[in-house]
């Protein structure tokens, strides 16, 4: 296949950002939860992979939201499971 | 009691014939119950070592009665080994992958490696599955050239092997597969996903069977005083009948033909003991020809253990009868029939400041003979929580023994909350918090503006009635779940109660254009409503009389301050409106709580979009909402009453002229149908693009066919005008269309399967009555008929062909959409909104960061938005706003 698709500039697909450990730490003080609480995304998710991601990071998907106009949402990259 | 523990961890393993010998109390060798003095024999099925049934008896195990021995468990030891039919699937991938002499799976160590990741990785834990295993290979571990492995259900495993060119069958007995199971290593074990400290494979072989105590499989004595056995208990007889044989031919040496014979006939009862659906195998029957209810059974499905007995249960205190309408009745009530308020009862406790009126309950006693006497009471619970049936014998002298401490079963009463339902309970408006009138009568009474939430009409409904038992449930009963906090619904933001069919009708028909009443009617009309004064009349007449407009009578129950402006269900969609020179009276103006101008209909205060309620709640609260329910209801209600509403098979009558006019556009459109098959026939059709030239043709006469129906309901509705019932119903949007008086009066138009004409039928034609590769509207199911002239045969035809696939389509819709809501259900039941504003599971984990992105409760906003912009202008400007 000659052309590549970078997935972030497609319209559908929101602002993906790695959070940085502070960031992470200031997260999960604010709703009191530990990292496993957070909601999952998988490590061979396209955008995952386009920013980098890596098993373990934290990372903050930015919306336009419907009701709210604009909404955050954090991720932790976990592992796909076979099958 | 007890600190509560967490559950660290389940582990799910088999168990080994040594677990199970270690827990049995009792080695079950005879296949006999009771003798003939109806005591158990030892050693047999119903043995008081394995606990008992019978009252007065001790267990021989714990030395418990009855009521207090758990049961204890047997076992019965088989004669030879067979398989537990619930890991055939197990045992066949076992087979399949380690080799026929050495039992070690048939991978070197280094593919083995390659799939589950090496053994200190911290990604480990993938497993090896039959697919990773080539067919028919060598063991790499003693070079055996492998076998294939056969499995026909139920139970029979055999290897296949080729002599002289021909497929052999051999047929591995269940000793044959324990003893290779037996010798797959452990190690090989972990790499197939098998957990070998809790679950060695050759324990899916049984050799020895539990039986389970007879606590649960209790025999029942019948009238005739003869004693009736559990389905477990007469397989489990079967059992030990083959076994007991088996053991005794085993010993006589008898033939290996009749060997197998028996061993397959104890196959047979033990898969049929554990499941009793197993495909490929014949379910073991009662005598009276029932399938026995075995293990699995107990289990399995919507009446099994699980979803049965764990997630669903039977309650005291419910009630269930048919529901009709009362329009006198409050949103907020239910009547309820005395038969029913007598025999249900609520607990109140006995305190010194309402011991007197607890007296006078116990002493009404529990016979309340009319819906006026005061309630009575059916048991009064000592402190020492010994529970009395109020009885006229012993009214007086329980009456005495009252004091603080005790607790009254106090009857059903007016004003009482109690929670009403219907299923099918899809969202939370099904049930909901009504307070109590009795009355008499044997159904449940309700105000039909409440039919919506609960999707309820009176055609032989029949809903649910349940008691709230604490002080607690009560309160939560009355501030979360009272019909008048459920008006706005949680899925839309708007209004879900409110006026249905004839409240619509009667307060178009009483709103609709400017007329105005004498004192007398105005008096009729607002009889029910609490109004004290009415309004300064609009005139005089010539005798002096006051007359009041019709919408003065409606604004008496409007609040008082109330503003808006909007546009009525029965709006043209004119392209300049008019507004309040409006012909159709559509355009609402509502001034200081006055209408100004417009007529109210479904726009204003039906179920799914009453604007004025939607208001009045934005503006005035719930209660002030419900009153204004309960005044429109009766004020259209009287409306209606006030020139009668009915309608009948002359109301579809035209004249002469319509006939001829439809009979024109009918004729017309069918000899332009004719034309277009010509111009097609002729080849001189133009293709649309993307589409074939039949296709192109078939969008044409349909399309040709459609305006003609349209015109035909258009020269009907121009004959039916405001005077006619169905107009009014289909313009207020009480109920029905102007499409079905089209129907009805003018023609019904094309029938269609699947959205085009119809095509199926004999060879090249639809019916007989056509000639071949006709292609003519009336060839195809378009119906020239109304309703009114009746059908043709053919056209009659074609209808029922159109209506059974929409009966189809409403089968198929409600079973699927069932089935997905119950999952969505499962999904999502615990799933709530922390203080914190953050949507989580019980586990706390994040589901949303904040509920709907927003934070917005939609059944506290305004159709989505948190504030009524809307609205709060109209009540400042008193205008409307764009």
């Amino acid at each position: 296949m000659g052309t590549t698709l970078d997935v972030l500039n497609h319209e559908m697909v929101p602002d993906h950002q790695i959070m940085g450990e502070e960031e992470v730490a200031d997260l999960l003080a604010t709703y009191h939860i530990t990292l496993e609480q957070l909601p999952k995304i998988y490590h061979d998710d396209p955008a995952v992979k386009t920013i980098g991601g890596e098993v373990g990071n934290v990372i903050r998907i930015i919306r336009d939201s419907r009701t709210a106009g604009r909404a955050e949402a954090y991720r932790l990259v976990v592992k796909r499971p076979k099958k | 009691m007890t600190s509560p523990k967490r559950v660290g961890r389940i582990e799910f393993g088999l168990f080994s014939p040594k677990e199970i010998r270690k827990m049995s109390v009792r080695k079950i060798i005879w296949a006999d119950t009771y003798d003939d003095d109806g005591f158990p024999y030892p050693q047999g099925l119903m043995d008081l070592n394995l606990g008992v049934i019978d009252p007065g008896l001790r267990c021989k195990t714990c030395d418990q009665k009855a009521a207090d021995c758990p049961g204890h468990f047997g076992h019965i030891e088989l004669a030879k080994p067979v398989i537990h039919v619930g890991y055939t699937r197990l045992i066949r991938k076992l087979l399949r992958v380690t080799c026929r002499s050495c039992s070690r799976l048939l991978m070197t160590a280094e593919e083995v490696e390659k799939i589950v990741g090496h053994e200190d990785s911290e990604l480990a834990g993938e497993i090896v599955s039959e697919k990773d295993i080539k067919k028919e290979r060598v063991c790499p571990h003693c070079g055996e050239q492998q076998l294939k492995i056969n499995f026909e259900k139920p139970t029979t495993f055999s290897e296949v092997f080729v002599e002289d060119g021909r497929k052999v069958e051999h047929k591995l007995t269940p000793a044959d597969i324990r003893a290779r199971l037996e010798r797959i290593p452990d190690e090989d074990l972990r790499a197939l996903g098998v957990n070998p400290d809790v679950a060695r494979p050759e324990w899916t072989i049984l050799t020895v069977l539990p039986v389970p105590p007879v606590t649960m499989r209790p025999s029942i004595i019948l009238e005739n005083g003869q004693r009736s056995e559990d389905d477990l208990t007469h397989k489990l007889v079967d059992i030990i009948r083959i076994n007991q044989r088996f053991k005794e031919n085993q010993d006589a040496g008898a033939p290996q033909l009749i060997i197998e014979d028996l061993w397959e006939l104890l196959q047979y009862h033990v898969t049929t003991y554990l499941d009793n659906e197993v495909a490929g195998c014949p379910p073991a029957r009662h005598r009276s020809g029932r399938p026995l209810k075995t293990l699995s059974q107990r289990l399995k499905g919507k009446e099994g253990r699980f979803r049965g007995s764990l997630s669903g249960k039977r309650v005291n205190f419910s009630a269930r009868t048919v529901i009709s309408p009362d329009p006198n009745l409050s949103i907020g009530e239910v009547g309820i029939p005395l038969a029913i308020a007598n025999e249900m009862t609520l607990p109140i406790r006995v305190t010194q400041f309402n011991i007197e009126e607890m007296r006078q309950y116990v002493l009404n006693g529990p016979e309340r003979p009319t819906i006026r006497s005061p309630c009575g009471a059916n048991y009064a619970i000592r402190p020492d929580n010994r529970r009395m049936r109020l009885s006229e014998a012993n009214l007086e002298t329980v009456a005495e023994m009252i004091e603080p401490g005790w607790t009254v079963e106090r009857q059903l009463k007016g004003n009482d909350i109690v929670l009403f339902n219907r299923q099918p309970s899809l969202h939370r408006m099904s049930i909901m918090a009504h307070r109590v009138v009795v009355m008499d009568g044997k159904t449940f009474r309700l105000n039909p503006a409440v039919c919506p939430p609960y999707n309820a009409d009176f055609d032989g409904d029949e809903m649910n009635l349940h008691i709230p038992q604490t002080e607690e449930a009560r309160a939560e009963a009355e501030i979360l779940v009272s019909v008048s906090s459920n008006i706005l619904s949680p899925r839309t933001g708007g209004p879900i109660i409110g006026g249905i069919h004839d409240h619509i009708s009667g307060i178009f028909l009483l709103t609709h254009t400017v007329r105005h009443f004498s004192k007398d009617e105005v008096l009729y009309l607002t009889q029910h409503l609490d109004v004290e004064h009415l309004p300064e009349p609009d005139r005089i007449d010539e005798n002096g009389n006051p007359l009041w407009t019709n919408k003065q009578v409606f604004s008496l129950v409007l609040p008082d301050n109330l503003n808006m402006v909007f546009k009525a269900s029965s709006c043209q969609n004119c392209e300049t409106c008019r507004r309040g020179m409006c012909e159709n009276d559509a355009f609402i103006r509502i001034v200081n709580g006055n209408l100004i101008s417009g007529t109210i209909d479904k726009k204003g205060i039906g179920a799914f979009d009453g604007q004025i309620l939607h208001r009045i709640i934005r503006q005035h609260g719930m209660k002030r909402a419900a009153r204004f329910i309960d005044d429109v209801t009766k004020l259209s209600i009287r409306g209606i009453m006030l020139e009668g509403f009915s309608f009948g098979i002359d109301d579809e009558d035209l004249t002469k002229t319509e006939y001829g006019q439809i009979d024109e556009v009918l004729d017309g459109a069918i000899s332009d149908v004719d034309r277009r098959i010509k111009i097609y026939n002729e080849g001189q059709l133009e293709p649309m693009p993307g589409r074939t030239l039949e296709e192109t043709l078939e969008m044409q006469i349909m399309q040709v066919l459609g305006k003609a129906r349209d015109r035909t309901g258009e020269i009907a509705g121009r004959h039916l005008g405001m005077d006619n019932s169905a107009v009014v119903m289909a313009v207020s949007g009480a109920r029905g269309s102007m499409l079905n008086l089209t129907q009805m009066a003018g023609c019904l138009g094309q029938q269609s399967v699947r959205g085009e004409r119809i095509m199926r039928g004999y060879e090249d034609r639809t019916l007989p009555h056509f000639r071949r590769n006709e292609r003519g509207a009336e060839a195809h199911g378009f119906i020239t008929n109304s309703y009114k002239s009746g059908l043709s045969p053919t056209e009659f035809f074609f209808h029922a062909i159109g209506g059974r696939e929409g009966l189809v389509d409403t089968a198929v819709r409600t079973s699927q959409s069932g089935y997905l809501q119950r999952r969505m259900i499962n999904a999502l039941q615990d799933l709530k909104v922390a203080y914190d504003g953050t949507v989580r599971t019980t586990g706390g984990r994040i589901i949303q960061f904040r509920y709907g992105e927003d934070g917005t409760d939609p059944g506290r906003s305004s159709y989505g938005a948190p504030v009524d912009v809307k609205g709060i202008i109209e009540s400042v400007l008193k205008e409307e706003v764009k």
